[in-house]
C-alpha cells in the first residue's frame, strides 16, 4: 500500500526578521516617545513657571522675592511672596503633626488589630476619604467646621482671653471662624488618607518572620509593633507622611475656602491667613497689570521647588525601602 | 521586672489609643459625606440636572452646563492622557533594564505629587495665554497633566502582575516582542489597566483649581471646547462662596454629585479588578 | 546498649518507653494534641512525651505536619485565625492551653527558633540578644551584659563578636545570624527551645556548628528539633518522633527508631523508599 506524500504546509511562513526587528524598534520608539513625556512635563512645568514669573523674580530678586513681605498688586505694584510661603507652610506643616499620629492609628488598627472583614472596609474608607474632592471638604469647612470651631472655641477662648490674658489677644487674632486654625483642621482631614495609606502598606509589608520571632519570645501584641514592626516600617511611615505634606503644601480649594485670605504678617492662631496655591487660586484670573500676572505665576514656581524638593525626598525614600526589601 | 498584668494593661491601653485614633481618622470623612448628603440631597431635583444656573438673586435654575462640562473636560483630559500614561507604565514594566527607567519613575512620582493647580498654571501658560482665551481644551489638558502620572503608576504595577511566563510563552512562539506586548500583556492586564484609568479620572474629575483659569466657567450650555466650560467643581466653588441662600443650597447638591460620580468610580473600578489581580 | 526500651502499646498503637533509667524526666508532654485548619487535620491526635535535658527530634516528609505539631507547642497557632487546636500541652504538668494560661507567658517558658534566621534588623547583636529581656523590663546594664555574654557563649557565638556587640545584626553571616537567634531564644532562659529546621537554609560548615552546639546546649535547656534530614536527627537526638500524613507514626529512642522499627512505614523512610 502506498503512503499519501506529505503535502507541503501552507501556513504562511512568519514574517520576515527585518519586519519583526523594525517592528520591534519602531514600537519601542513609540513607547519611548510618550514615556518621554512625563519627563518634559515636570521638567516645562518648572520651565514655563520660571518663564511666566521671570519678570517679577527679576525685578524683586530671587530672594527679595522669596522673602519680601509686601504684597500689593493694586497701588505699589510690589510684590514679596513671603506671607503666602510662612502660610504655606505653617499649615501644612500644623496639618502633618495633627494628622500623622490619628493616621498611624488608622493604619496600625488596620493592619494588626481590626478583623479582616473592619479592616477591608477601613481600608476601603481611607481610599475614598483620598478621593473626596477637595471643594467638597471646602464646601463643608465653610458651613459646618467653621461656624462650629467659632461657638465651641473661638469665641470661648478668645473671650476668657480678653477678661484674664488681655497679651494673648494679639496672638489668637479675629474669632471670625475663617483663620488659619480652621485651615489646619481641614488640611489635617484631608491628608490623613495619604499617610493612612503608605503606613498601613509598610505595615503589611513586615515580615511574618519578624513578627513571629517576637512572638516566640513572649512578647504582647503591642511589644511586637514597638520592637519589631515600627521600626522596621519606620522609614514607609516618614516616606507617607512626606507625600502627606507634599499634598498638604499644594491643597487649594478648600484651605482657600476657610483661611480667610489675608496677607497681612504676622498670623494669628484664629484669624486670616493665606497660602500660595490660595492666591494662584483667587487673583491669577483677575490679574490685569503684567506684573502682576508675572508675579502669581512666579508663586506658582516657588511652590513648585518646595514641592519638587519635599517629594524627590518621599520618592528617595520610598526607593530604599524597596531596595532594602530586595537585600533583605 | 515588669508584671505580666502591667503589660497586658499596657497593650490593652494601647489598644484603647489606637481604636480612638482611627475612629478620629474616619469622623471627617464620616462628617463630610453626612452632611453633604442631609445638605444636598434635598436640594436635588430634575432642574438641577436639566437647566443651566440662573442670575444671582433668582431662585431656581440647576448645573447642567457644569454637568456636562466637567464629561466633556474629564472625558477629553483622559483621552490626551492615556497614551502618554499607558506608554510610560508600559516602558517602565515592559523594559526594565531601560536607562531611563531610573529617572523616569522618580520623576513620575513628584509629577504625581505636584500640586494641581500647578498644572493647571502650566496649561494656563501655555493654551490660554497663547491663545488669548479661557476655553475648554486648555481646562482638559490641565486634567491630562494630572492624570498621565496615575495612569503611568498603575499601568506599571498591573502589567508587572502579568506572570512572566506569558511573555516567554508569546516569545518562544515566534512573535515580536511588541505583539507580545500588546496582543498578550496588555489584554491579560486590562481590566487593572482600566481601573488605572478609572482612579485618574475620579481624581481629576473633582479638581477646581486648575480649571479656574483654564476652562474659567460658563453659565451656558457648551460643547465647544475652544470656548470657556463650566465644570461641577468649579460652580461649587462659586456658589459656595456666594452670598446667597439657593446658590449654597445647589451647592451643596453638587457636592453629593461629585461625591456620587467619585464613589461610583470607585465600585467601578473595584468591579473591574474583582477576583483578579 | 541503650538505657530505654521501647514497645507497642496494642491499644493506641503508639509505642510506649519504658524508662530504665529513673533519672528521665518529662519536661513537656503532649496528649491527644490536634490541629484543624479550618477543615482540615494538620496534625491528629499525637501523644508524645519531651524528656528534660534530652534533644527531641521530629523527623518526616514534607508536609507531614512536624512543623505544625511543634507550633502547637507553644501556642504559636494562636497567631493564625484559620488554626484550631485540642487536646493538651502539659509543660511541667500545667496545660499550656488551659482557661488561664497567658501564651505570651507560655511562648516565653518555650522559646523558639526558626527555620530562616530572623533577627530583628533595626536593632544590634547586643540589641537582639536582649529583646526578650527588655520586654519584662530588665533595665540594668549589668544584667543585660551579663545576659548577653552568657546567651552569646551558650550559642557559641560569643569569641566572633565580643568585639563588636553594637554592629548591625544584619552584619553577620547566615550561620551567625541563627546563631544568634538561638542565643536571642536563650537569653530569657527557656525551659524548652523549639527549633524548627534550623539549618535548612545554611551551609554545610554552619550547620555543623549549630550542630555541634545543639550537644552542648542539652545540659542546660530541652530541645525539640524538627528536621527533613535523618542522618541530622540521628546525629543530634536522643529521642525521634515520626510523622506521615499528621500522625505521629513512631516515637522512641533515636538509636532504636533508627536500627530497629517497629511500623512498616518508619523503616520504609528511614530506608530512603520515600520521602
Amino acid at each position: 500500500m502506498q503512503q499519501a506524500p506529505v503535502q507541503p504546509s501552507r501556513i504562511k511562513r512568519p514574517p520576515s526578521a527585518l519586519y519583526r526587528l523594525l517592528g520591534d524598534r519602531i514600537f519601542f520608539a513609540v513607547i519611548l516617545l510618550l514615556a518621554l513625556s512625563i519627563v518634559a512635563l515636570t521638567l516645562g512645568l518648572g520651565y514655563y513657571l520660571y518663564l511666566g514669573g521671570s519678570q517679577t523674580i527679576q525685578k524683586e530678586g530671587f530672594w527679595g522675592f522669596l522673602t519680601g513681605t509686601t504684597w500689593d498688586p493694586a497701588l505699589k505694584l510690589e510684590f514679596g511672596i513671603w506671607p503666602y510661603v510662612v502660610g504655606t507652610l505653617i499649615t501644612s506643616m500644623a496639618a502633618l503633626f495633627l494628622s500623622v499620629p490619628v493616621a498611624l492609628a488608622a493604619a496600625i488598627f488596620a493592619a494588626e488589630y481590626a478583623p479582616r472583614w473592619l479592616a477591608g472596609f477601613i481600608n476601603y474608607l481611607v481610599d475614598l476619604m483620598a478621593a473626596v474632592p477637595s471643594v467638597v471638604y471646602g464646601i463643608w469647612g465653610i458651613f459646618v467646621l467653621a461656624p462650629f470651631l467659632r461657638q465651641v472655641l473661638y469665641l470661648p477662648v478668645f473671650l476668657w482671653a480678653s477678661e484674664n490674658a488681655p497679651w494673648l489677644a494679639p496672638y489668637l487674632g479675629n474669632p471670625s471662624g475663617y483663620g488659619m486654625f480652621t485651615a489646619v483642621v481641614v488640611l489635617s482631614s484631608m491628608i490623613i488618607p495619604f499617610t493612612a495609606a503608605l503606613s498601613r502598606d509598610v505595615i503589611q509589608l513586615v515580615p511574618a518572620a519578624q513578627r513571629e520571632g517576637a512572638y516566640a519570645l513572649g512578647a504582647t501584641r503591642w511589644e511586637v509593633m514597638q520592637m519589631v514592626i515600627l521600626p522596621y516600617a519606620r522609614g514607609g511611615i516618614f516616606a507617607g507622611a512626606m507625600l502627606a505634606l507634599g499634598r498638604a503644601l499644594g491643597e487649594t480649594m478648600a484651605v482657600a475656602m476657610v483661611i480667610g485670605n489675608g496677607n497681612i504678617l504676622p498670623y494669628t492662631l484664629f484669624g486670616p491667613a493665606s497660602t500660595m496655591p490660595a492666591v494662584i487660586a483667587l487673583e491669577l484670573k483677575e490679574a490685569v497689570e503684567d506684573l502682576h500676572y508675572s508675579a502669581i505665576i512666579g508663586v506658582g514656581f516657588y511652590l513648585f521647588l518646595i514641592a519638587f524638593i519635599v517629594n524627590a525626598v518621599a520618592s528617595y525614600l520610598l526607593h530604599k525601602l524597596k531596595v532594602g526589601e530586595q537585600r533583605a | 521586672m515588669r508584671s505580666l498584668q502591667a503589660r497586658y494593661a499596657r497593650d490593652r491601653l494601647i489598644l484603647l489609643v489606637v481604636v480612638i485614633g482611627t475612629i478620629l481618622a474616619a469622623l471627617p470623612l464620616a462628617l463630610v459625606l453626612g452632611y453633604a448628603l442631609v445638605n444636598g440631597f434635598s436640594s436635588l431635583n430634575w432642574d438641577f440636572f436639566t437647566k443651566g444656573p440662573k442670575p444671582p438673586g433668582e431662585l431656581g435654575g440647576g448645573m447642567a452646563p457644569a454637568i456636562v462640562g466637567t464629561l466633556v473636560i474629564t472625558g477629553t483630559g483622559l483621552l490626551i492622557a492615556m497614551p502618554f500614561g499607558i506608554g510610560a507604565g508600559i516602558l517602565l514594566a515592559e523594559y526594565p533594564d531601560n536607562r531611563l527607567n531610573p529617572t523616569l519613575r522618580p520623576l513620575s512620582d513628584t509629577l504625581n505629587g505636584m500640586p494641581a493647580i500647578l498644572k493647571g498654571l502650566l496649561a494656563y501658560v501655555l493654551v490660554v495665554k497663547t491663545q488669548g482665551s479661557f476655553s475648554g481644551l486648555s481646562g482638559a489638558l490641565a486634567m491630562a497633566f494630572i492624570m498621565v502620572p496615575i495612569i503611568a503608576k498603575t499601568t506599571e504595577s498591573v502589567l508587572k502582575l502579568v506572570p512572566w511566563h506569558i511573555r516567554e510563552a508569546g516569545l518562544a512562539l515566534g512573535l515580536p516582542r511588541w505583539r507580545v506586548i500588546l496582543s498578550l500583556v496588555l489584554p491579560a492586564a486590562r481590566g487593572g489597566v482600566v481601573t488605572g484609568l478609572l482612579l485618574a479620572t475620579a481624581r481629576a474629575a473633582g479638581e477646581a483649581a486648575p480649571l479656574i483659569f483654564t476652562a474659567f466657567g460658563n453659565t451656558l450650555l457648551t460643547l465647544d471646547l475652544r470656548q470657556p466650560m463650566d465644570a461641577l467643581p468649579l460652580r461649587l466653588y462659586a456658589y459656595a462662596i456666594s452670598p446667597y441662600e439657593d446658590w449654597h443650597r445647589q451647592a451643596w447638591a453638587a457636592a453629593v454629585v461629585l461625591l456620587g460620580l467619585i464613589v461610583m468610580t470607585s465600585l467601578l473600578a473595584r468591579w473591574f479588578t474583582r477576583g483578579r489581580l | 546498649m541503650s538505657e530505654f526500651e521501647a514497645s507497642a502499646n496494642p491499644q493506641t498503637g503508639h509505642t510506649e518507653i519504658l524508662t530504665l533509667d529513673p533519672s528521665l524526666k518529662t519536661r513537656l508532654e503532649a496528649r491527644r494534641v490536634t490541629v484543624m485548619y479550618g477543615q482540615k487535620a494538620g496534625v491528629k491526635d499525637v501523644d508524645m512525651p519531651i524528656y528534660t535535658h534530652k534533644v527531641t527530634a521530629l523527623i518526616g516528609p514534607s508536609g507531614c505536619g512536624k512543623t505544625t505539631f511543634l507550633r502547637a507547642l507553644n501556642r504559636m497557632h494562636d497567631l493564625t485565625p484559620s488554626a484550631r487546636v485540642t487536646g493538651e500541652v502539659l509543660l511541667d504538668g500545667v496545660n499550656v492551653y488551659a482557661p488561664g494560661v497567658d501564651p505570651v507567658e507560655v511562648r516565653r517558658k518555650i522559646g523558639m527558633v526558626f527555620q530562616k534566621p530572623n533577627p530583628f534588623p533595626t536593632l544590634s547583636i547586643y540589641g537582639n540578644v536582649v529583646a526578650g529581656l527588655r520586654l519584662v523590663g530588665i533595665r540594668k546594664k549589668s544584667l543585660l551584659d551579663e545576659a548577653v555574654e552568657r546567651a552569646l557563649t551558650q550559642a557559641a557565638l560569643w569569641d566572633e563578636v565580643k568585639d563588636r556587640l553594637h554592629a548591625p545584626s544584619m552584619s553577620l553571616s547566615g550561620g551567625q545570624q541563627q546563631r544568634l537567634c538561638i542565643a536571642r531564644a536563650l537569653a530569657v532562659e527557656p525551659e524548652v527551645l523549639l527549633m524548627d529546621e534550623p539549618t535548612s537554609a545554611l551551609d554545610p560548615i554552619s550547620t555543623q556548628s549549630i550542630e555541634d552546639l545543639l550537644t552542648e546546649l542539652k545540659n542546660h535547656v530541652t530541645i525539640v528539633i524538627v528536621t527533613h534530614n535523618m542522618q541530622q536527627a540521628g546525629r543530634v537526638s536522643d529521642f525521634t518522633g515520626f510523622f506521615l500524613n499528621g500522625d505521629l507514626v513512631e516515637f522512641g529512642p533515636t538509636n532504636l527508631l533508627f536500627t530497629t522499627p517497629k511500623d512498616k512505614r518508619t523503616e520504609a523512610y528511614i530506608t530512603g523508599r520515600f520521602g
